[in-house]
C-alpha cells in the first residue's frame, strides 16, 4: 500500500468512517463553498476616516511610520523626503506596477532601478494591494508589478496604499482576492506585512531589522 | 528513528537543569516577558475569549473531516503546479526531502524554523549525505551552532544568555575582525543578519514548516517576525513544505481566525510582522519566487491519534503559551524534556509520538495547576490529558514500585474517611510543633525529593476540613 493510501487508511480508520459517506462530503464541500466568517471584532467595523485613522494608529503600533498624500502626484516628493531625513541614499527599486509607474518620479533626483532585488538594494518601493485597519497591516500580492523580494530584501521598504484599499478585517481582503483571481485561486504569495523586521530571540530583547527590512514606511494616498 | 531522546532520564535532566545558573539566569526572561505581553494583548480584544471558541470548533471540524479535508487540499496543490508527498514517518520523509533535494543538485539548504523538521531529525540527515542545512532563524541558527534542539517552540535559543551566543559567533565566524565589538544583542543581530544574507543568496533548496494549510486554496502558511521563512521560500529554485496532517484548515476565513489568537497567545502582538500564504510555484509572469514547490505531509504518528481522547491535543497550533505559562518549565526550561516538544504540550504530545514507556515521565512534571489549559487559544485540556497518560502508565505497570506503593497508601486511607481525617489531623498537628520554630523544615524524612530544593512548609496545625468545618460554623452563626 502506498504511503498515501496507508494514511488516508489510518485516518478514517480512527475516525470510524469510510470516507464514501454523501453527508460528510456535502458538510465539506459546503464550508469550502460558502468559506462563512467567524467572529470579526468590532475594532476594525468602523468606515470612512475612522477606519482611515484606526489604519494609521495601528500602522506606528507595529513599529512603522506611516504619512498621508493628497494624490498619487505627490507620493515621489513624499518618498525622496522621507530618505533624506533619514540620511537615506536617494536610490529606490521597484517593479512595473502601473500605478507606481503613472507617478512623477522625474520631479525627483531619485536614481529608480526596476525589477526583483538581488538583495543588495537599500531602498525599495512597492504598492499594496490593500491595507487591515484591525491590525495596521499590509497585503501585499506576487507578480512582476511588485516582486515579493522587494518586501524582504531591501533595508527600507515603503509600501504606498490607495485609501479606498483599506479595508476592516482580513476577511473583506479575502473577498477581493476571490473577485480578482476567482474563487479557491490564490497569487502565487500573498505578504500580510505588520510592521518592520525584528528578532526577540536574543534575551528576549525586542530588536528592529532581523533578516528584512530594518525601517517600513507606508504612504497612504487619498483619491 | 526520530529524534534521539533523552525524555527516560527526566529526572536527571531536571536536576541539572536547577543547578545551571546560566540557563536558571536565561529562563528568568520567560517568566517576565511572555505572561504580561498576551495578558495585554487578549485584554485589548474583547473579543479573543469568543475567537479561542472559534479556534477550537475549526480545529474540531477539521480533525472531523480530515481525510475530505487533505483530499481537497491535495488537488488544490496540484492544480496551482505543486507537488504533495506523504510520508507515514521520520524516515519516510527525510527520504523524500532528500530525494527532492539530490533532484535539485542541492549543495546548501536554508531553513525556516520548523518544529516538525526537528521531529524528523532532516538537518543530521541532509549532512549525512553531503547537503549543507542552514537554520535562518536567529534562535534556531545560535542552537545549530551550538548542536542543541530548541528548547522552546517559539524561542528556540531562550535557554541563552547574550555573552554565550557572542561565545558561539567568535568561535564560528572566524573570517571576521577577532577585536570586534559583540557586548551589544544588537551588534550579534547585525553580524548574524549579514553572515545569513550570503547563505540566503547561495542556497539551492529552502525548507520551511507550515503554521496552517488551506483546503480551499492548496496554500501553505507561515508566520515569522525576522522574515527569515520568506528568504527562504521565495529565493532559491525549489521550496519544499513541511507539515504534519493536523495543519490543515478549510478556508481562507478560518486561518483568520486562527491567525487572531495565535501572536497574541505567543508573543502579545496583535499580528505576527509576517504572514505569508504561498501557493505553487513561480506563476508566468512573476519576478521571482521558487520554481519548483513541494509539500510533504507527515503523518509520524498522528493518524492514529485521531478518534482518541488525545485527539484534542491535535488543535494546538504551537503558539508555546502553554510553556510560557507553566512553574515547571521555568523551573527547568525546555530541554530537560529530552525530546522536541517542551512544556505541557510535549508533555502531553511526546508520549504519543515516541511513547509513554520512553516519555512517562512527562506528564508526571506538572502540578496541574491548571494555568496552561487557561492560556491555550484552542483550549486544549492538558492537565486532563496529562492525567490520562498518568493512569495509563500507572495501568501498564510502568509507574516506579515506590510510587505504587505511595498511591496505595495513599488509597487506603483515601477510601476511609475518618481514618483519613484522623492520619492528616495527626500529621498536621505533629509537623505544626516541630516546626513551630523556624516555620519551615530543611529535611524530612521520606521528603527527601522536595527539601533537597526547597524547604518545606511548616503547617499551621489544622487541616483543611477543620477549617472548612469552622469557618462554614462560623458563617451560619
Amino acid at each position: 500500500m502506498s504511503a498515501r493510501d496507508d494514511i488516508f487508511a489510518n485516518i478514517r480508520r480512527s475516525l470510524g468512517v469510510k470516507g464514501s459517506e454523501k453527508i460528510r462530503h456535502q458538510i465539506v464541500a459546503d464550508r469550502l463553498e460558502r468559506s462563512p466568517k467567524g467572529v470579526i471584532p468590532q475594532r476594525g467595523q468602523v468606515s470612512g476616516e475612522e477606519r482611515i485613522a484606526l489604519f494609521k494608529t495601528m500602522v506606528e503600533t507595529s513599529l512603522a511610520t506611516v504619512t498621508e498624500v493628497a494624490s498619487a502626484a505627490e507620493v515621489p516628493q513624499s518618498i525622496a523626503l522621507f530618505l533624506r531625513n533619514h540620511n537615506l541614499p536617494a536610490t529606490l527599486r521597484m517593479g512595473d506596477d502601473p500605478r507606481l509607474q503613472a507617478m512623477p518620479w522625474s520631479d525627483t533626483t531619485l536614481e529608480i532601478a526596476h525589477g526583483p532585488s538581488e538583495g543588495r538594494d537599500l531602498n525599495a518601493v512597492s504598492h499594496a494591494f490593500g491595507g487591515i485597519a484591525e491590525s495596521g497591516t499590509l497585503a501585499m500580492v506576487s507578480g512582476h508589478e511588485n516582486p515579493s523580494t522587494l518586501n524582504f530584501l531591501p533595508d527600507n521598504h515603503i509600501i504606498v496604499v490607495s485609501a479606498k484599499d483599506i479595508a476592516g478585517d482580513y476577511e473583506s481582503v479575502w473577498n477581493r482576492v476571490r473577485f480578482a483571481y476567482g474563487k479557491g485561486t490564490m497569487p502565487r504569495t500573498v505578504n500580510f506585512i505588520t510592521g518592520p523586521s525584528r528578532s526577540g530571540d536574543i534575551e528576549q530583547t525586542l530588536l528592529l531589522g532581523a533578516h528584512g527590512p530594518r525601517r517600513l514606511h507606508v504612504v497612504v494616498v487619498r483619491d | 528513528m526520530t529524534v534521539h531522546s533523552t525524555s527516560p532520564q527526566f529526572k536527571q535532566n531536571a536536576a541539572r537543569a536547577l543547578s545551571d545558573d546560566q540557563l536558571q539566569k536565561a529562563l528568568g526572561n520567560v517568566k517576565q516577558g511572555f505572561i504580561d505581553k498576551r495578558r495585554a494583548a487578549a485584554d485589548k480584544l474583547p473579543e479573543f475569549e469568543a475567537l479561542r471558541d472559534a479556534a477550537r470548533d475549526i480545529k474540531n471540524h477539521t480533525l472531523e473531516h480530515l481525510d475530505l479535508y487533505l483530499e481537497a487540499y491535495e488537488e488544490k496543490v496540484k492544480a496551482s503546479g505543486g507537488h504533495v508527498h506523504f510520508a507515514r514517518n521520520a524516515d519516510e520523509a527525510r527520504d523524500i526531502i532528500l530525494g527532492i533535494c539530490r533532484e535539485a543538485g542541492a549543495k546548501t539548504v536554508t531553513k525556516g524554523k520548523s518544529m516538525i523538521s526537528e521531529e524528523i531529525g532532516i538537518n543530521h540527515h541532509l549532512e549525512a549525505n553531503g547537503i549543507r542545512p542552514v537554520e535562518t532563524d536567529l534562535g534556531e541558527y545560535i542552537i545549530q551552532l551550538r548542536n542543541e534542539l530548541p528548547s522552546h517552540i517559539i524561542a528556540p535559543a531562550v535557554h541563552l544568555n547574550a555573552t554565550q551566543v557572542e561565545e558561539d559567533f567568535r568561535r564560528v565566524h572566524t573570517h571576521l575582525d577577532a577585536k570586534r565589538d559583540l557586548s551589544e544583542p544588537v551588534q550579534l543581530l547585525t553580524e548574524a543578519r549579514a553572515v545569513l544574507r550570503e547563505r540566503f543568496l547561495a542556497a539551492d533548496v529552502g525548507i520551511t514548516g507550515a503554521n496552517f494549510l488551506v483546503a480551499e486554496t492548496g496554500t501553505s502558511i507561515i508566520v515569522t517576525n525576522e522574515g527569515n521563512g520568506d528568504l527562504t521560500q521565495i529565493l532559491p529554485k525549489t521550496h519544499i513544505v513541511l507539515a504534519s496532517l493536523e495543519k490543515l484548515v478549510p478556508t481562507l476565513e478560518d486561518v483568520s481566525q486562527l491567525l487572531r489568537v495565535l501572536a497574541r497567545s505567543a508573543t502579545g502582538q496583535e499580528m505576527s510582522v509576517y504572514t505569508t500564504f504561498s501557493t505553487g510555484p513561480r506563476r508566468g509572469t512573476d519576478a521571482d519566487g521558487p520554481e519548483n514547490y513541494h509539500v510533504v505531509l507527515i503523518d509520524n504518528g498522528r493518524s492514529s491519534m485521531l478518534g482518541t481522547s488525545f485527539e484534542e491535543m491535535l488543535r494546538c497550533i504551537r503558539c508555546g503559551a502553554c510553556m510560557n505559562h507553566c512553574p515547571v518549565y521555568h523551573a527547568v526550561g525546555g530541554h530537560a524534556y529530552g525530546w522536541v516538544y517542551p512544556g505541557p504540550m510535549g508533555a502531553v504530545l511526546t508520549p504519543s509520538l515516541i511513547g509513554v514507556d520512553k516519555a512517562g515521565h512527562l506528564p508526571n512534571a506538572s502540578t496541574f495547576c491548571g494555568r496552561c489549559e487557561s492560556v491555550c487559544p484552542v483550549r486544549i485540556p492538558l492537565p486532563k490529558l496529562m492525567r490520562h497518560w498518568r493512569e495509563r502508565e500507572f495501568e501498564r505497570h510502568l509507574t516506579p514500585a515506590t510510587v505504587r506503593s505511595g498511591l496505595r497508601f495513599w488509597g487506603f486511607f483515601a477510601k476511609r474517611p475518618a481514618l483519613y481525617r484522623l492520619a492528616t489531623r495527626v500529621a498536621m498537628g505533629t509537623l505544626a510543633l516541630a516546626g513551630r520554630q523556624r516555620g519551615r523544615f530543611s529535611w524530612l524524612p521520606m521528603a527527601k525529593g522536595w527539601t533537597k530544593y526547597r524547604d518545606f512548609p511548616a503547617p499551621q496545625g489544622e487541616t483543611f476540613q477543620q477549617r472548612w468545618k469552622r469557618e462554614r460554623k462560623g458563617a451560619a452563626a
